[in-house]
């Protein structure tokens, strides 16, 4: 079901030309308005005027998380304040988040193609899409809010937790669509099942799915467990928030990023070159009509590849194959980003701790676990286990602090933590599997 | 007057109780009086041992975290309300037992019970003021 046909199957020339000169307008805007990238383009010898060809976007540098962070919170906006109507933001590394702003045209744009998005998964008006992603600073709410209010379909704000009531409405208010990360999912599911409510005879058709890695083998379980078809959503919030790329319902394989708002590139992440086209590598994202924070050339950390062939579906927009995993070690966990550093800071700032430490990260009732493993030592160890579980306490509550996630301390013996070539492996990942 | 303790830190994993007593079994230390203290993800070892240098030294050596505590031994009258007595002087007089356990031993009619005070030295005023016997490490260690 095409949203908006015309752009979703324009030619590809046209889609080319269109990414052209949206490009040359954003890397004349940025220059102009956003010191950073003046000096970043000046560094690299480039000027807005040398951009005359889409393979001139390889000469411009790349932009980092770290370049957000450098300048937080507003470094980076193009726009006077006066211009955004929405600010969203991400957890970061150092407990400072990633902070993006929108103008009221990023809203609509952001809204079209969100419309799209869910247009491609096979909804329109007359479905009642219950959205579960969390509303707040995290795009996922929100964006998928606004977008299925500009599809013209019924939204339910539900927002995340609380999952008995989220079972009662969506069997009460007769749910066609859902939207949530897959593991909550499956977690709806569970606990449909634990109330002995069948919810395989749901009205719901379709699940949008997406903030967080998963494979085809969960996406069985949930098409399965929940009767529905389940659609990979991929997005950032530096980039926009969801609805940057989704599959289409036809094929289910691929996600088709939306060309004629940002440029898709596939690069080497250790030397930086783009790759052949069809090989894998890391994305890169520039975005080409976004006023409030454009993105020229974001690594995106994730792996995945373009698929150039044509799509069953009509749709030119090429599509990224599903994200095989990430270049750096952050993880996602029940949505929230989390990085391994940030777990070592927490310790580092508790007196007598190691440095030795080990993320298991798994599946427990179909939500992420993290369980944080740390070596006790001749200073943090005690004959009394009070002062023991106490210590495993307040790691625990700083974690929560710091990420807001709650997570497991475990503390083990020293020397314990399996370390090759002298260092750590930090992060098990069980949910990959 | 005070008992020194060792303290080991052992994983709930299969086999480590095992791994603590065979290192000590094989450097020539034996156990005079042991608890074990467990929660679901680990436990708390308490020796109290006839070698203590050589148990805290080898057990070091096989990567084990070891702590020496000091404890109080005290004889305790092997009769009904002969330990609650005791507790109640401590009570009485505001000392807190963060932990207790038994030896197997006894001396002559008396048990002899391990103590784990939050302030060892009120506590020992209090235990000698109340006429009641402790045993000096030397003869804990050999018993």
């Amino acid at each position: 079901m095409y949203w908006n046909e015309e752009f979703e199957t324009l030619p590809r020339e046209a889609i080319e030309a269109l990414q052209l000169k949206r490009l040359q307008h954003a890397v004349e805007r940025v220059y102009a308005t956003v010191p950073f990238y003046r000096e970043a383009f000046q560094k690299a010898g480039v000027t807005p005027d040398k951009i005359k060809s889409l393979s001139d976007l390889q000469r411009l540098p790349f932009t980092l998380k770290q370049d957000m962070r450098d300048n937080y919170p507003y470094g980076l906006f193009a726009v006077p304040m006066e211009r955004i109507v929405r600010i969203h933001a991400s957890s970061g590394t150092t407990g400072k988040p990633t902070v993006v702003g929108y103008t009221r045209r990023d809203i609509e744009i952001w809204s079209e193609l969100m419309a799209r998005s869910f247009g491609a998964a096979g909804v329109g008006r007359g479905d009642v899409i219950h959205n579960a992603y969390g509303y707040g600073l995290f795009t996922g709410g929100l964006g998928a809010h606004y977008g299925a209010e500009k599809l013209g379909a019924a939204v339910i704000p539900m927002s995340g937790g609380n999952s008995k009531k989220q079972i009662m409405i969506m069997q009460d208010f007769g749910s066609t669509v859902l939207t949530c990360t897959p593991s909550y999912s499956l977690y709806l599911a569970e606990v449909a099942a634990e109330q002995g409510v069948d919810i395989k005879s749901f009205p719901l058709r379709v699940g949008i799915m997406g903030a967080e890695p998963w494979s085809e083998s969960i996406r069985a379980e949930i098409e399965d467990k929940l009767n529905i078809k389940a659609i990979d959503i991929y997005g950032l919030s530096e980039i926009l928030g969801p609805g940057v790329a989704i599959e289409c319902i036809e094929e289910q394989h691929g996600l088709h990023i939306w060309e004629d708002h940002f440029i898709a590139e596939i690069i080497n992440p250790d030397t930086g070159e783009v790759m052949p086209a069809g090989e894998q590598g890391e994305l890169v994202i520039t975005t080409i009509t976004k006023e409030g924070i454009p993105m020229i050339r974001y690594r995106t950390r994730d792996i995945t590849r373009l698929i150039t062939e044509p799509c069953r579906c009509g749709r030119t927009h090429r599509r990224l194959e599903r994200m095989s995993g990430r270049t750096d070690d952050m993880l996602i966990i029940r949505g929230v980003n989390v990085f391994p550093s940030q777990i070592e800071s927490v310790l580092m700032n508790i007196e007598g701790v190691e440095p030795h430490y080990q993320l298991i990260i798994d599946r427990e009732e179909n939500l992420d676990s993290l369980e944080v493993q740390v070596e006790v030592n001749e200073v943090t160890f005690s004959d009394a286990v009070k002062t023991l579980q106490d210590l495993a306490t307040r790691i625990r509550k700083e974690i929560k602090e710091l990420l807001g996630i709650t997570c497991k301390v475990r503390l083990v013996e020293p020397k314990t933590i399996a370390r090759s070539e002298g260092k750590a492996k930090r992060v098990i990942d069980q949910r990959i599997k | 007057m005070k008992v020194q303790q060792i303290s080991i830190f052992i994983e709930n994993i299969p086999g480590r109780l095992a791994e603590v007593t065979r290192v000590l079994g094989k450097a020539g230390v034996n156990i005079r009086a042991l608890s074990l203290a467990d929660t679901s993800d680990f436990g708390v070892l308490r020796l109290i041992v006839d070698k203590i240098d050589r148990a805290k030294e080898v057990l070091a050596e096989h990567q084990f975290t070891v702590t020496k505590t000091d404890v109080v031994a005290v004889e305790v009258p092997d009769r009904p309300l002969g330990l609650a007595e005791i507790l109640h002087k401590l009570d009485s007089a505001g000392v807190t037992v963060e932990y207790l356990y038994a030896f197997v031993e006894r001396m002559e009619e008396n048990a002899v019970i391990i103590f784990r005070f939050d302030n060892i030295d009120e506590a020992v005023k209090v235990l000698l003021g109340a006429g009641i016997k402790i045993l000096p490490g030397e003869r804990v260690y050999n018993l």
